[in-house]
Parts: C-alpha cells; sequence; structure tokens
C-alpha cells in the first residue's frame, strides 16, 4: 500500500525493521488523516468550502488499520464520513481538498464533493451519502473478484446507523451463500447522526451478521494495532475463498455529526467527549505504544508531525488556487 | 426491416436469443434474479440458458431485488456486464435506491472515472389479471432519471436488435418488456443485427394523424390506424422505441407533416411518458398543429382486478380509433 499522502519516502528516519516501520507509518497516516480534516474543518470556518463535511477525527485507527491489510487493487466503498477511508487507501490530499471545494482538479472533477470521492487508481470505488447505499457495490465488487478469479477483496465501511437498513442484510446473505470475497466493517461510532445507537439498535450488533453464518468479531477501534491484526486475519481469509466477514469496530467521532454540529449536549455530554479524548484518542494510542516500546523517539513523531503538517498547508493550498471547473462541464459525464 | 423472408420466432424466444448471443460473445455478461436458472422465470422466457452457461452465468438469487441490483452495480462497475431480470416491473420500486441514488449517478458523481454497464430486464402492462401489484406500467419513473437509459421494445425483431445494444452499452440501461407480449410471432433474421437506442421506427406511414405508441400500445395504434383506414383517415405510427435517448426529430418531423398527433403509453398519463412526449411535440411542431396533442394512457388508478374493471384502464384499438376520428373531426 501506498504512504496516505503520496509521497514515496518519509522524510524522517525512523529506526528497526520492517515491522517497526509499519507501524509508524500506521501512525503516520492517522496523524494524516487527523490533520487533513483540522483543514477541512478550518476552510468551513472560515467560510472556503461549500457545504458541509463529516470529520472522521477520532477514527482514525479503523481506516488505516483496515487498509494496511488491503492491496492497492483491492475495493474498498466508503460512506458520507469518508476522507479517512480514501486516505488511508492512497488517495493524495491536494485532489481531495480540490474536491472538497468543487475544483475542476479534484478527484471527481468537482462534481462528487466531500461526500463523493472515487479513485479507481486506490480501488476507491467511492464514498457514498445513502446509509448503506454502499454495500450492493462492495458486495458486487467481490462477486466480481470471485467470477474473475482475480483474488481481490472488497471493504466495506459503514457506520452503525446502516444496520437500520434492510439492504445490508440482503447483501450479507447473498455474500456468504456465495462464498464473496468481502469484508463489512461497521465503524460503530455510537450515534446515528443525532440519536445514541441504543435507541435505534435492537439486539446485539454482531448477532446481525451472525444470523447468515457470516464470521463476525468485535474489536477496539481505537487500538490500530488490534485493527490491522484482526484486518490481515479476515482479508486473508476472505482471499482464500472461505467468504465474508464482518467486523465491529468501537470507535467514537471526536466532532459533530458534520462540521456545523457544535452544539452538542443534548445528545451527548461534553464529560464523554473529554474521555474519548483524551484516555482514547487512537493516535495517542500508538504514539504511546511507539515511544514506550522505543520504535521512536518524541523527536521523531514530532518531526514527522511538522511534515505533514507542511504538506496539509500545500495540499490546501493548491486546492483553493485550483480553478472551478467551467460550466459546459455541468452536462458531460452524465452518461459514459 | 430486412426484405428477405425471415423466420418468424415469438417476443420471448427473441429475447432468450439476444441474451444467448451475447454471453457467447462476452463471457462478462451474466444473467442475476429470482427463478431465472433451472425454472427460466416464471414467463419461461431464460428456459434453457442455463443448460448452456451454467449457475455461475445465470445465477438464482434470493427474492431480494433491492440486494441483487445493487450487486449488479458493483459488478458492473468491476469488470462484469450484468442483466438483472427482476421479474415483474411493478418490483422496481424496491430498486429504486439502486438504481436512482447509484446506478445512474456513480458515474457523473465520479467525475467520468467509474462506469456501471448494465441491464435490468423487467416487465410492463396491465391485462393478465392480477391485480394492482402486478399490472403496472412504470417506465416514466426511470426515464426521468438523467444517468439511465430505457428501452421499450415492441416486437420481436426490435426486442432482439435493441436487447444486444443495451447490454454493448456502457451505461444503466432499463429493458421493459409487455408481458402480454412473449408469445407473440414475427420476423427476425438468423444472421446478427443490433438497433441504436434513440432512433425511433415508423411501424406505418400515414398523412393526416401520428400515433405515436410505445410498447404493448403500438399494436392498439396499428389496429387503430386500420379502423381509421376505413373511414378514410390515413395514420403514422411511430413507435419511439427508448423514452431515453428519446429521437424528438423523427417525432416532429412526422407532426410537422400530419399536423396532428396522440400519444399513447401504457403508463399513467399524468407526469408521465405521453405527457413527457406531448411536450416534445408541441414545443417543435407548435405552428403545424391543427388540434391539440391528446394523450392516452393508463386510467389514474391502481390497477383493478375485476376483467370489466381491468379491461376500462387500458387504451383500446377503438378508443384510440375515436379519440382520433375526434380529432380529424370525422363523424
Amino acid at each position: 500500500m501506498s504512504t496516505v499522502t503520496g509521497q514515496p519516502k518519509p522524510k524522517a528516519k525512523i529506526k528497526g525493521d520492517a515491522d517497526s516501520e509499519k507501524w509508524v507509518r500506521m501512525y503516520r497516516q492517522m496523524l494524516a488523516i487527523r490533520l487533513f480534516e483540522e483543514q477541512v474543518n478550518e476552510l468551513y470556518t472560515r467560510a472556503l468550502m461549500p457545504g458541509l463535511a463529516h470529520l472522521y477525527v477520532g477514527e482514525e485507527a479503523v481506516a488505516v488499520g483496515i487498509c494496511e491489510a488491503l492491496r492497492n487493487d483491492d475495493y474498498i466503498t466508503s460512506t458520507h464520513r469518508g476522507h479517512g477511508h480514501c486516505l488511508a487507501k492512497g488517495a493524495s490530499p491536494d485532489r481531495m481538498f480540490a474536491e472538497l471545494l468543487g475544483k475542476e482538479a479534484g478527484y471527481c472533477k468537482g462534481k462528487g464533493g466531500s461526500m463523493h470521492i472515487a479513485d479507481p487508481g486506490t480501488g476507491n470505488l467511492g464514498a457514498n451519502a445513502i446509509v448503506a447505499g454502499s454495500v450492493g457495490i462492495a458486495t458486487g465488487a467481490a462477486f466480481s473478484a470471485k467470477y474473475l478469479g482475480t483474488s481481490q477483496v472488497a471493504v466495506c465501511f459503514f457506520g452503525e446507523g446502516a444496520l437500520g437498513q434492510g439492504v445490508l442484510y440482503e447483501e450479507m446473505n447473498m455474500a456468504q451463500l456465495w462464498k464473496l470475497p468481502v469484508i463489512y466493517v461497521c465503524e460503530n461510532n455510537s450515534y446515528t447522526e443525532y440519536t445514541h445507537c441504543s435507541e435505534t439498535t435492537a439486539g446485539e450488533m454482531t448477532a446481525r451478521a451472525t444470523a447468515f453464518g457470516v464470521h463476525a468479531e468485535t474489536v477496539d477501534g481505537q487500538d490500530v494495532r488490534a485493527v490491522y491484526e484482526v484486518a490481515a486475519k479476515l482479508v486473508e481469509s476472505a482471499r482464500r475463498g472461505d467468504g465474508p466477514a464482518f467486523l465491529l469496530c468501537n470507535t467514537y467521532r471526536h466532532h459533530g455529526h458534520h462540521v456545523g454540529d457544535i452544539n452538542r449536549e443534548y445528545y451527548r455530554s461534553k464529560q464523554e467527549e473529554r474521555t474519548w479524548a483524551t484516555e482514547r484518542d487512537p493516535i495517542q494510542k500508538i504514539s504511546e505504544w511507539l515511544v514506550g516500546n522505543k520504535l521512536a523517539d518524541a523527536a521523531q513523531l514530532a518531526e514527522i508531525h511538522s511534515e505533514i503538517k507542511a504538506e496539509m498547508q500545500k495540499a490546501v493550498e493548491f486546492a483553493i488556487a485550483a480553478p472551478y471547473p467551467s460550466v459546459d462541464k455541468a452536462s458531460e459525464d452524465v452518461y459514459a | 426491416m430486412p426484405e428477405t423472408k425471415a423466420r418468424e420466432i415469438t417476443f420471448a424466444e427473441a429475447v432468450r436469443e439476444a441474451l444467448a448471443e451475447e454471453m457467447r460473445r462476452d463471457s462478462r455478461v451474466f444473467i442475476l434474479g429470482e427463478d431465472v436458472a433451472e425454472a427460466g422465470t416464471p414467463f419461461k422466457v431464460l428456459s434453457g440458458l442455463v443448460e448452456e452457461f451454467g449457475t455461475k452465468r445465470v445465477v438464482d438469487t434470493p427474492i431480494s431485488e433491492a440486494g441483487f441490483t445493487g450487486l449488479a452495480v458493483g459488478a458492473a462497475m468491476t469488470g462484469l456486464r450484468p442483466v438483472v431480470d427482476i421479474m415483474f416491473g411493478d418490483f422496481i420500486t424496491l430498486t429504486m435506491d439502486q438504481m436512482a441514488n447509484q446506478a445512474a449517478k456513480v458515474h457523473y458523481m465520479s467525475g467520468g472515472k467509474w462506469r456501471v454497464p448494465m441491464v435490468m430486464r423487467t416487465t410492463l402492462g396491465a391485462a393478465r389479471r392480477s391485480a394492482a401489484q402486478h399490472s403496472q406500467s412504470l417506465h416514466a419513473w426511470f426515464s426521468h432519471v438523467p444517468g439511465l437509459k430505457v428501452v421499450l421494445p415492441s416486437t420481436p425483431y426490435d426486442a432482439k436488435g435493441l436487447l444486444k445494444t443495451a447490454i454493448r452499452d456502457e451505461n444503466p440501461v432499463v429493458f421493459f418488456e409487455d408481458k402480454m407480449m412473449f408469445k407473440m410471432k414475427g420476423p427476425v433474421p438468423a444472421e446478427e443485427y443490433t438497433i441504436p437506442l434513440g432512433v425511433a421506427d415508423v411501424k406505418r406511414q400515414g398523412d393526416d394523424i401520428t400515433l405515436v405508441a410505445t410498447s404493448s400500445m403500438v399494436q392498439v395504434a396499428l389496429g387503430a390506424a386500420g379502423l381509421l383506414e376505413e373511414i378514410g383517415v390515413s395514420a403514422e405510427v411511430i413507435d419511439p422505441r427508448t423514452t431515453w435517448p428519446l429521437d424528438e426529430k423523427t417525432l416532429i418531423e412526422s407532426v410537422k407533416k400530419t399536423s396532428r398527433a396522440i400519444v399513447i403509453d401504457e403508463g399513467y398519463g399524468r407526469y408521465g411518458v405521453t405527457a413527457e412526449i406531448a411536450a416534445v411535440i408541441a414545443e417543435g411542431a407548435f405552428h403545424y398543429l391543427d388540434a391539440p396533442v391528446k394523450r392516452m394512457g393508463a386510467m389514474h388508478v391502481p390497477i383493478p382486478f375485476s376483467p370489466p374493471l381491468e379491461d376500462v384502464t387500458v387504451p383500446t384499438e377503438r378508443s384510440v380509433f375515436e379519440v382520433a376520428r375526434g380529432l380529424c373531426n370525422r363523424s
């Protein structure tokens, strides 16, 4: 898998073996998502971005841990909260920012925006603004992989809100019947928009999968090492032909449902937010582990931080300076 | 239609031949739907295909229209060319998100990067005594959505040529078959041919009035034209064959010649296919018209079960004849 930023080599030197490089790479990618999203929030508050965006801050370990286990030609489908998935699969921040600003240089020529970034070059079938809207697409991609014998795997990211959509169960049923190489990754951040999942979801979440005989696991979505290890196992199993899996990742979105969701006390407490931000932050968790195990020191991590910060700044400037599409482009790309 | 003496086959056989030929030509083409394999669908349109192509390419699904349609969208994006079978046109309601929000928009939303070369085959038409949930003609719903193409064949010849083109198209195409027409016979050449989408067919030439008719209504219009001939009215019958892309030019040119038009389609008239085509004619041939453009479609009610009630909801040769006679001021 390429690095999150598309840069060939990190400048900061990291000591250690291939294994430690892998963990540092994941740290780097999680941080890239965090700093990307902070820039998005900044663009919104400075009124430079049309529309809204749904930030992935707090959930970075899920996308990074899963995508680290994938090949470049493996497929993903993403959600309205999709920037993290796109970056983790290898998209470049400059073209992503350009898409968020509706510019011609964006991944979708400005026609998709924040909720629809797609990139065939990294196997990204597209983010989807219909909740559970991409479960069919991901399952179909897995069907293709099996039909054509390519050994590709498809990963379908969705939030726990998608558990309320019937089409998910239609797809899991067929995936299990036909042993399709698809992994359904449920990012449970506890809130379906502004409503706690306990008010919307009866029974156990994983039971929704095991009812079909789909192998299901639960993982701490704040622990990138745990996510990666279970993902690697499930991906290998799917690639081998053992069929689909369901992975429930318990996580938390630090921000609101979208950038404009500022006053949240009516659905969750500030104390709860503080606890997740200070005691369960996925980037803090991996940094402490890296430093504690002497795989990196604080100075190296700080250097990575400033490298990524500079890169994000440059990417944002590229997007701001990029031109809008000419208006005659509105009627292009309706039909292939 | 070629002049050579062609063999005659049924509409269902024409559809089956198109599928078989395209599946032989392209290993990426496969069929997905309920009871499509050994059962060959309740209408037996697909009988024999699973014997030739196996269950890998003729895939029986659970009763999950949204699910397998969505799966087809993903399969189409990643290198296959699915042909989805929706047993009754009424069930397209279950596939709406997959078709209108996914299939139709993937190409555009991705800035032209991903493509969805899939076909959905389904049915339309009343008169089978099947009541309100197995009798609708909902092709207007898909015709409304940018990104989809909609095909309405009215003869075995058109069905075969249009379906082959639809399968080769790079876009999602919805192909509506009139279920009352499956046993209708017509000339279909044995040799390879295709029919482009977006080209209307003049089914009968005439000078006094244009009858624009789709799918199940083409035979009705031809019957009405025969009745009109008996009173000295020469009717032209035009079948657009696709509601999108729509061959506006052929429709407008015909009405410029005849100065009168009736649009007949088995869908509901209100906000429907007939409304759109009538507007196209009114805008394109306004100064040539000697009478208002008339529309005839299904009565604006759920299709009833009781035979006399059902029959009155659909235009007939006689009702089209009467409206045409009125337009032409013949008593």
